[in-house]
């Protein structure tokens, strides 16, 4: 049989139900294939070969016993290490809580393994998912399987890079301005940001309350669109959830796959077609918009005139939410402390425990939080930013009585070599530039692959208006049906 | 000008238990200041009649039926923690003791 690692969850899946192989040889051959390149990609903090080996010999336990089996029952994931997983290490990539094991697991991990989904470990990513590249990691970075000296995106770069190593089919991650979507981007993977609300924070550590929202990461549409499945839905225990059942999203990839989108309306978001991208990302975005436009899509300019105000709302108000968030984290219930020498003081103890455990990148945005939040600049930063947020939301719903989807490229440059960013932390903030916009407004949106720039994947955004998820995966796979999934060079 | 000094930045580390070094301050509060210089266009938006989005998920009031239901195990719990005694999460002293 042909090697299982290169195969889409959907054909693993298919060959674990009818007996092809099992689970347990579909989870070896991705622990060994993780064992073989994860030294150069460095895609996993944590690898749960005994935990993933126990939950593929169930799978197959169950189907010899002739139970009926979920449409992802035996296919391995990845998981963003922001996510609480019981008894595994779960650090968001911090000092501050290195070692730390939950004692519980977020509903979208229970979803997962009541899915039959067999977990392979955690993945690597930006501190706190504060990042665009991963090297705000406190473990080191995650390096781009297309070339081992670029990013692979951040905050969620490990998820991305494990999917484009084939260490892993399908992998979780969270996106709160652009985590899961700029990633696959420069990854050559498919991201989807589900409608926010449309997938539990439950177990999620929080960065930004308002914004962060888990979804999928795979390398085929029709992919992410089964894994959306098994995690979205209602959650009483997320006071966010919203108690709607999820749109069929695999129905909806199945027909865009049939690459007919005769009659979809298509809106060019004005403001990002042209200025601040690279030229050769803004060259394969237009050669994807005509092959939508072979499809039968309709394509009009939309003009979104606030959006260019997204990233400084962005950047008050989620520093602002995560200097309240990361008050938690104290050197009290859970991870580190530092300077307790019995002579300290709790307030003393404290700032050095949080000196020590968090990077540079969290220190930045929890001052620059504290400081949009104080008294004398509220109104001006945070309250302002907060107005702005309602400009955006009626700029998409007004696009949205235009047209079915909003289009974009993903992110305006293709992956960058490590260090080009970061001694200019807002040189970084601008990979976020056509993400962030999204999740101001709480819809969903999706990047998928289009095509190379300089040899690097070009991420293509598909955005839609709330709890129409389905609408963006019908696009993404028509777009994945008319230009292909990108292979990576081998490692 | 700057938008930040380096003794507001002091000031915001303390209120954020942070206990920044001075090369740490140094450094943050230049590039806070790169940040806010760029940020601070937001004030250009004309947006006084505008009421704010703190949210997007129109809900207001969620509750559960008041049920009671298994929770975490204290030792659990506690295993988790840097320091416990007695059941308990052991802190460094909040009183001062002398006399």
């Amino acid at each position: 049989m042909s090697d299982v690692t290169r195969m889409t969850a959907a054909q693993i899946a298919g060959l674990i139900a009818s007996g092809e192989t099992s689970a347990v040889e579909v989870a070896t051959a991705h622990l060994d294939r993780i064992a073989a390149v994860d030294e150069r990609v460095h895609a996993f903090l944590h690898v749960d070969r005994e935990g993933a080996l126990a939950a593929a010999a169930d799978v197959d336990a169950r189907r010899s016993r002739g139970e009926e089996l979920g449409p992802l029952a035996g296919v391995p994931v990845a998981v963003k290490d922001v996510i609480a997983t019981k008894g595994i290490p779960t650090t968001a990539a911090s000092k501050i809580l290195e070692g730390w094991k939950p004692p519980y697991d977020a509903t979208l991990v229970e979803r997962l393994r009541g899915a039959g989904t067999v977990m392979l470990g955690k993945t690597n990513m930006d501190e706190f998912a504060m990042g665009s590249s991963t090297e705000y990691s406190a473990y080191g970075p995650t390096n781009n399987p297309w070339d081992l000296g670029r990013i692979p995106g951040g905050s969620g770069g490990g998820s991305a890079a494990s999917l484009a190593a084939y260490e892993a089919p399908l992998a979780i991650g969270t996106d709160t301005g652009g985590s899961i979507r700029q990633p696959g981007a420069v990854t050559g993977t498919v991201g989807a940001k589900p409608t926010y609300g449309g997938t539990s924070r439950y177990g999620l550590i929080a960065f930004s309350s308002s914004l962060d929202t888990p979804g999928p990461c795979a390398r085929t549409v029709e992919d992410a669109a089964l894994l959306h499945a098994v995690i979205g839905g209602h959650d009483p225990r997320d006071s966010t959830s919203i108690p709607q059942p999820v749109p069929d999203v695999v129905a909806a990839a199945r027909l865009g796959a049939t690459g007919d989108l005769t009659g979809v309306k298509l809106g060019v978001v004005k403001e990002f077609a042209g200025e601040g991208a690279e030229p050769g990302v803004i060259a394969a975005f237009r050669e994807s918009v005509e092959a939508l436009v072979k499809l039968g899509a309709e394509v009009v300019e939309v003009s979104c005139p606030h959006f260019e105000y997204a990233l400084p709302a962005y950047y008050l108000i989620a520093p602002s939410e995560a200097s309240s968030n990361l008050a938690r984290f104290d050197g009290v219930r859970y991870g580190l402390r530092s300077g307790d020498d019995g002579k300290r003081s709790l307030e003393e103890v404290m700032s050095l425990t949080r000196d020590e455990g968090f990077g540079p990148e969290v220190k930045r945005r929890i001052i620059l939080g504290t400081y949009a939040l104080s008294s004398g600049y509220y109104d001006a930063y945070y309250g302002q930013a907060q107005k702005v947020r309602t400009l955006i939301t009626r700029d998409f719903t007004s696009a949205f009585e235009q047209v079915d989807v909003l289009i974009s490229p993903t992110t305006p440059f293709v992956a960058f070599p490590f260090g080009s960013r970061t001694a200019d932390p807002y040189q970084m903030y601008l990979s976020d530039l056509y993400t962030i916009p999204t999740n101001l407004y709480g819809g969903p949106a999706i990047s998928v692959p289009c095509g190379l720039s300089e040899g690097l994947p070009v991420g293509f955004q598909i955005m839609a208006p709330t709890m129409a998820d389905d609408r963006m995966y019908r696009v993404a796979a028509a777009l994945e049906s008319a230009v292909g999934t990108l292979t990576p060079p081998e490692l | 000008m700057a938008a930040i000094s380096r003794e507001e930045v002091a000031h915001l580390a303390r209120l954020s238990r942070l206990a920044v070094t001075d090369e740490e301050l140094d450094r943050f509060a230049g590039q806070l200041d790169v940040i806010l210089q760029s940020v601070a266009r937001i004030g250009d938006v004309a947006a006084d009649d505008i009421p704010p989005t703190s949210h997007s998920v129109p809900l207001t009031n969620v509750y559960r039926d008041d049920v009671v239901q298994p929770c975490l195990q204290q030792d659990d719990v506690l295993a988790g923690a840097p320091d416990a005694a007695e059941g308990r999460f052991r802190v460094p002293r909040i009183l001062d003791e002398e006399e």
